[in-house]
């Protein structure tokens, strides 16, 4: 057991307030203060108007998950009063803006209020309103006893473009930084301190999904991406388009999801590597390139960020509904190898992993993250790519008058070619034989279609780890989940000496055996997922045989929070009986 | 040296007795010897229909891919290998039903591949259905009380879509289709080459007699840079009045031609190593 001393900052306002911009720079602060962070973000599908939130759980050991709880709100609306009073405690603080018209008698008494004249600072400093927001930051410097110059460097690196803002931005964060100083001495004594800490700062940023996956992509040596913006994706194509300059890969943007996916089985077909991302909405439409991948056996990897409800839902929040999806999209059958992340530095190496894979076995590799992953960043020491190696698989460049493109193989795995070194071969999205030419043949589709699916066959016993399981062998309560739930129960974990937690990460093939152990030897069993029908639950019912009948399910868009999870385990543990009880979906709760 | 003995393949043709597509083939192939078009050099692309089997009698690299998704899959190769010559194998159902609106954005993009249209006027490979270009008020199996449908003009269109090689082609003329076939792959951009072919067994309207009696050539005086001139021309269809020959020429820069990082180096030629990202991970720090 560790008890993790975590403090909550929301910063909380309207779209088009620099609500995340703020979230962004303190916690690249906090990291660089030697601290880490944790964020999370709530904003609606709107580019003005409409409330944005921003968490930033700040921790002197490593922060995995989102709270529900706040230890100072910085409130830049009245709105953000409303909306989260009831995750103050008697602890908290809550900085807004003194001459604006904001009621903070709704606040329960027993919160802290801290009045600053955040406007008027805002201009005085010579920019405008939307300033606001550094004002705060440099009060909530001065409360954290940060460093300022720690601050202004981080000010300096964003607008060193921009010197008209970068002058403004200076003067504001050194004015409320002053304004705290004079008036909140002694507030700030008993406050969450930013103390000195002996980790190593150097090589340490602050990183979300979506760029982790881009330095993955990046790292493991893509040449082609085509992505047409989704949520909550779109950064992975910002990241890719920025950066082909400098590592000399292409990134363009298609017409849609359909056009993504075909340009990117093309560039592979003619031997690049090649990477397409989307959601689930876009790979409704890439359904059809999916199977066009298993069937002509192209390399290739598809990043899907899944977000919440069917058509267009709600576009800007997480789930984890789209397992079953990806597990089945496309008529008939062939082998597709998915992998899911828990988190911002497994989506890093997963994705390294994909490319690696999806060339080893010629078919489509998805990785599978949800929104929380994407766009939620965490302080990361640099990632490890030392190891990395390049390996296209059995990729034939020379000439060879023989060349079979299907040749049957008892791994499944034959050798591929690409246009331009003399091989003729055809890529038949028809049922084909050894050379790629159509065939209806009985016996020849028998054998094709096993080839194909040996893959999988093989991947399993070549290359799919053991899935890890946290905290003790033998405990009173196993919970078994995936994707961002991982960090939300990790950090639960630690307040408890006898839960351990099943993290799955390879969905197919899927670790049967290793499952199958871990759920015959365990007390108590309960599933926690972000959907509504339990979908790991069903794969690993279909595998295994075995029903888990505690699910706690929740389709809200919203993230399991570290106090759910904790009071997950407090019934289960406090409960016997509880693995009867099958109507406790939504057991999590929202807020 | 390519000789059409290097591009015969075990397979005997499965089209039917007089289709458009053995002329078709036929000229394709006296272009590719002429010219040397080989597997070291040039790739197809096929999308679904009577056409797509060509890839089966064809020995040139090629990819059959989804029905109406050739395009994006030839666009994607040109981009991975930009010394290629790709030629997409694509018909009037596959490329204006399910694939109009690759269609326009390749056009738009202006990628350097060759598009050749399987113009037989409707779906045979389905036995007979409308198209997107069967003309108004025919009857098929699918509009047994006639068509309701307007067609689209495929020049027309890839004029305004902004492709910048577009021609029309009988099936019948080997010796021009062959011309064309050279001409189109040797522009840069896209190149879309409209090949009316009789259907004999689908179509009996727009037989091989209907072309030979309506069809005739622009003029040698006519100048395929005049835009204007280009749609008027392309705008005319009908008794005696079917023009054959390239009706509009552009330069313009490829798409493939604008990744300055390539520094006009295919994709493939460009070395994969493995990158030093600290550089990078120090933008997030």
């Amino acid at each position: 057991m560790k008890n993790l001393n975590v403090f909550k900052i929301k910063i909380a306002g309207q779209a088009g307030q620099g609500i995340k911009s703020a979230g962004l720079i303190l916690s690249k602060f906090v990291t660089r203060s030697g601290f880490n962070t944790y964020n999370y973000t709530e904003y609606p599908s709107l580019i003005r108007g409409g409330h944005n939130v921003m968490h930033i759980n700040i921790c002197k050991d490593e922060v995995a998950g989102p709270s529900i709880y706040t230890d100072l709100l910085i409130a830049l609306n009245q709105e953000s009063i409303f909306k989260h009073r009831d995750t103050l405690s008697k602890n908290s603080f809550v900085i807004y803006d003194k001459d604006s018209k904001m009621k903070t008698d709704l606040l329960p008494e027993y919160v802290k209020v801290l009045p600053v004249p955040l406007s008027k600072i805002a201009l005085d400093s010579g920019g405008d309103s939307l300033l606001s927001n550094v004002v705060a930051l440099g009060v909530a410097t001065f409360l954290l006893d940060g460093d300022i110059k720690i601050f202004e460097d981080l000010i300096k690196e964003e607008y060193k473009k921009y010197p008209e803002i970068l002058k403004s931005d200076l003067i504001a964060i050194e004015m409320g930084y002053n304004y705290a100083k004079e008036n909140f001495i002694e507030v700030a004594t008993g406050f969450y301190k930013l103390e000195k800490s002996q980790n190593n700062i150097e090589n340490k940023m602050v990183l979300n999904g979506n760029e982790s996956i881009t330095i993955a992509a990046i790292t493991a040596g893509m040449q082609f991406a085509s992505i047409y913006p989704m949520t909550p994706i779109t950064n992975i194509l910002h990241n890719l388009a920025k950066f082909q300059n400098d590592y000399k890969y292409v990134y363009m943007q298609p017409e849609d999801e359909i056009s993504a996916i075909n340009l990117a089985i093309g560039a592979s077909f003619a031997g690049v590597r090649a990477m397409t991302a989307t959601s689930g909405g876009g790979f409704c439409l890439m359904a059809e390139g999916y199977g066009l991948a298993g069937m002509t056996e192209i390399p290739l990897v598809i990043i899907e960020g899944m977000r919440t409800g069917p058509a267009t839902g709600l576009p800007t929040w997480s789930s984890q509904a789209d397992l079953q999806f990806i597990l089945h999209a496309h008529q008939d059958e062939f082998p597709r190898l998915v992998l899911a992340a828990g988190d911002v530095k497994e989506a890093f190496y997963l994705t390294m992993e994909a490319f690696y894979l999806a060339d080893k076995y010629q078919t489509p590799v998805v990785v599978l993250v949800d929104k929380n992953i994407c766009e939620h960043e965490q302080s990361l020491p640099f990632l490890n790519f030392e190891e990395y190696r390049i390996d296209r698989g059995k990729l034939q460049k020379e000439f060879d008058p023989e060349f079979k493109r299907y040749l049957l193989s008892t791994n499944g795995i034959s050798a591929r070619s690409m246009p331009g070194v003399g091989n003729f071969f055809v890529a038949n999205s028809d049922e084909h034989d050894e050379n790629g030419y159509s065939s209806e043949n009985h016996e020849n589709r028998i054998k094709q279609m096993e080839k194909r699916m040996t893959k999988l066959e093989t991947c399993k016993k070549q290359n799919m780890p053991e899935p890890v399981l946290y905290g003790p062998k033998n405990a009173d309560l196993t919970i078994i989940s995936w994707g961002s739930n991982k960090g939300s129960i990790l950090q639960a974990l630690n307040e408890f000496e006898n839960v351990n937690f099943l993290h799955l990460t390879w969905m197919n093939p899927f670790p049967v055996e290793a499952v199958l152990k871990v759920l015959k030897s365990a007390q108590k069993v309960v599933l926690v997922e972000c959907n509504y029908t339990g979908q790991l639950g069903q794969v690993i019912a279909q595998h295994t045989g075995i029903i888990i009948e505690d699910k706690v399910l929740k389709y809200d868009g919203r993230p399991f929070f570290v106090e759910e999870v904790i009071n997950i385990i407090k019934t289960r543990l406090s409960n016997k009986s509880i693995i009867n009880n099958k109507n406790n979906k939504n057991d999590g709760g929202t807020k | 040296m390519t000789t059409m003995l290097d591009l015969t393949t075990p397979n005997v043709p499965t089209w039917c007795p007089g289709c458009g597509n053995f002329t078709l083939w036929h000229s394709f192939k006296t272009a590719a010897v002429q010219e040397g078009w080989d597997n070291n050099n040039t790739a197809l692309v096929a999308g679904i229909g009577c056409h797509g089997h060509l890839v089966n009698f064809t020995k040139l690299t090629s990819f059959e891919g989804l029905h109406g998704r050739a395009l994006p899959v030839a666009e994607g190769m040109k981009m991975g290998n930009s010394r290629l010559n790709v030629f997409v194998f694509t018909g009037d159902g596959d490329c204006f039903g399910e694939g109009g609106n690759h269609f326009i954005h390749c056009c738009r993009r202006n990628h350097n591949i060759n598009i050749v249209l399987h113009d037989n006027g409707l779906y045979a490979l389905t036995t007979g259905q409308t198209s997107p270009l069967t003309f108004h008020d025919i009857k098929t199996k699918s509009t047994p009380n006639g068509n309701p449908d307007n067609p689209f003009n495929p020049l027309v269109m890839a004029i305004s879509a902004g492709a910048t090689f577009v021609a029309r082609c009988y099936a019948g003329d080997m010796k021009q289709l062959t011309e064309i076939f050279i001409k189109a792959n040797k522009h840069q951009g896209l190149s879309f080459i409209d090949v009316l072919q009789p259907c004999h067994t689908f179509n009996k309207i727009l037989t091989a007699e209907f072309y030979k009696e309506n069809t005739y050539y622009l003029e040698e005086n006519y100048d395929p840079t005049n835009k204007v001139k280009a749609f008027e021309r392309a705008h005319e269809f009908g008794l005696k009045q079917i023009p054959l020959g390239i009706f509009y020429t552009e330069e313009k820069p490829t798409f493939e031609s604008q990744f300055d990082q390539l520094e006009n180096t295919p994709l493939i030629a460009i070395p994969v190593e493995r990158k030093d990202l600290n550089l990078l991970m120090k933008k997030f720090s």
